[in-house]
């Protein structure tokens, strides 16, 4: 998901658009299994993709179970560790209008990476109140972790190597659902 | 866009995009003051000095929270009991707080100019807490996030600022700021407290208060200086507030019914602002001083956060 100064050029399709479904699929019932069904589950999605996840978490959800989960958008501009090496970024805020108090908070992102964008998550989410349970939904783990995180439910493995890049696509921005593997444009 | 530049000087310097940044920035913070646990730690390890020459609470105390509520530490350095008192000028004060090493260095003095002189000094970043009669540029952004999030927008919005114009860099700040987000501005007040040429920043001006609040969406009024009866600008406290002040008949006579009564505090009531005025249903004066938290750790934030921030003098 990282997206840089050099040009990126499309290498291979991970995930189609019914791939991508499927695997959403799959995690809305693993998230009902583990969790013995849809009681005390909200959703808080990391900006900008993580949160259209989680809607079409909470849809699937709906559809199975028949219950309504909220969904919350999560910022972690305020808590990242790297700030001082990228200059001041855009705060787009954060907006959960539901207490996560003694709930449990299945947090989505679109890629799972270093891990250092869950771990500021973490802290953000529990500044926020103290939830019972904190559980990790990704679309897509390409690895190289830096941080002992691991995610509770994953779309697609993928290994990548450190000089790509994975970019999540998703209707409501992009136009399409489809995950792809970029590699920089050689200069 | 990025934010790029090292201080926040004034409203006059910033583009529409720039301006807009800022308020978006203020926007997304304005959630933390609603937290049980009010504290982000955007600015862990950051120092932000609060070096105010001329009295403030509300300010001070503003960027104080601001601070605080990103975890930057603040350390507020006021001129009276200290070295200034003992004679030492305003550069070497400067300098000997930049060996400090600060990040951020907000300042407040009664002579127009002196935010830029520390900032051409020091290496950190710096903010215009209000320069003598020049601007206070996280004032008008305060007002500017208040007005937009009532009205929803600022496209042809009409604003009407009325008191004491020549001496008020409020007046000054959110005139460049008004101007450059395409609004319209009618300044308003007895002609010895109009500046001459004020028209050339884009405004208009009225010399009745019934002329200026009509049809406008925002009335903001300034705060009547005491001292400015006794330098013979005006006759008395009663003609002003007579002429000047803003009632609640003047109100339903005049002015439209969704139109907003702004002040910048602190309210002198009775002379500018009835306390039925200032208290009704019109005034949105404290959502002004919430805001004005969020702007300044929107403000300190982009200047703090940003690289660059970490080399000192």
């Amino acid at each position: 998901m990282s997206s840089s100064p050099p040009k990126f050029r499309e290498k291979a399709e991970v995930l189609d658009e019914s791939a991508l479904d499927r695997a959403l699929t799959r995690i809305a019932h693993e998230i009902l299994e583990k969790n013995d069904g849809a009681k005390d589950l909200t959703f808080v999605g990391l900006r900008t993709r993580g949160v259209t996840l989680a809607q079409r978490l909470a849809q699937k959800i709906a559809r199975i179970d028949g219950t309504t989960l909220p969904v919350g958008t999560l910022d972690i501009t305020l808590y990242r560790d790297d700030l001082d090496l990228r200059g001041a970024p855009v705060v787009r805020g954060t907006d959960i209008p539901f207490s996560i108090k003694g709930k449990t908070v299945v947090l989505v992102d679109d890629v799972l990476f270093t891990g250092r964008t869950i771990r500021a998550a973490l802290d953000a989410l529990i500044d926020l109140g103290r939830p019972r349970m904190i559980q990790l939904a990704i679309l897509v783990d390409r690895g190289h972790r830096e941080l002992p995180i691991r995610p509770d439910y994953v779309g697609k493995n993928l290994p990548t190597s450190r000089r790509e890049s994975v970019a999540v696509r998703m209707r409501e921005h992009d136009g399409e659902d489809r995950v792809v593997i970029e590699e920089p444009e050689e200069a | 866009m990025a934010w790029t530049r090292k201080d926040l000087l004034a409203m006059r310097d910033l583009d529409a995009a720039e301006i807009t940044l800022l308020i978006d920035t203020a926007a997304s913070l304005e959630e933390i003051a609603t937290r049980e646990i009010k504290k982000v730690p955007a600015l862990r390890g950051k120092t932000i000095v609060n070096l105010f020459y001329e009295a403030s609470t509300r300010t001070r105390t503003s960027f104080e929270i601001a601070g605080k509520w990103l975890s930057a530490d603040v350390v507020n350095f006021s001129a009276s009991g200290s070295s200034t008192a003992k004679g030492e000028s305003f550069i070497d004060t400067a300098k000997n707080i930049a060996a400090m090493s600060p990040d951020v260095v907000v300042v407040r003095h009664s002579s127009a100019g002196a935010a830029a002189i520390l900032a051409r000094e020091l290496k950190c970043g710096v903010v215009n807490a209000g320069d003598g009669a020049h601007e206070h540029p996280t004032q008008a952004l305060l007002d500017l996030l208040t007005i937009r999030e009532k009205k929803g927008h600022f496209d042809g919005l009409h604003v009407a600022i009325v008191g004491d114009i020549a001496h008020s860099r409020v007046a000054r700040s959110n005139i460049h700021g008004m101007r450059k987000l395409g609004m319209t501005v009618t300044v308003a007040g007895p002609p010895t407290l109009i500046p001459p040429h004020v028209q050339e920043l884009g405004v208009k001006v009225a010399y009745r208060l019934e002329d200026a609040i009509r049809d406008v969406d925002v009335i903001m009024m300034l705060r009547l200086q005491q001292e400015r009866m006794t330098a013979g600008l005006i006759p008395s406290l009663r003609e002003y507030s007579h002429y000047w002040g803003l009632t609640l008949d003047k109100l339903a006579e005049h002015a439209r019914p969704d139109v907003l009564i702004m002040h910048p505090g602190p309210v002198n009531r009775g002379v500018e602002l009835s306390p039925e005025v200032a208290d009704g249903p019109y005034s949105v004066i404290l959502d002004q001083v919430a805001k004005g938290v969020a702007v300044r750790m929107g403000v300190l934030f982009l200047l703090a956060g940003s690289r660059g921030s970490g080399d000192h003098a």
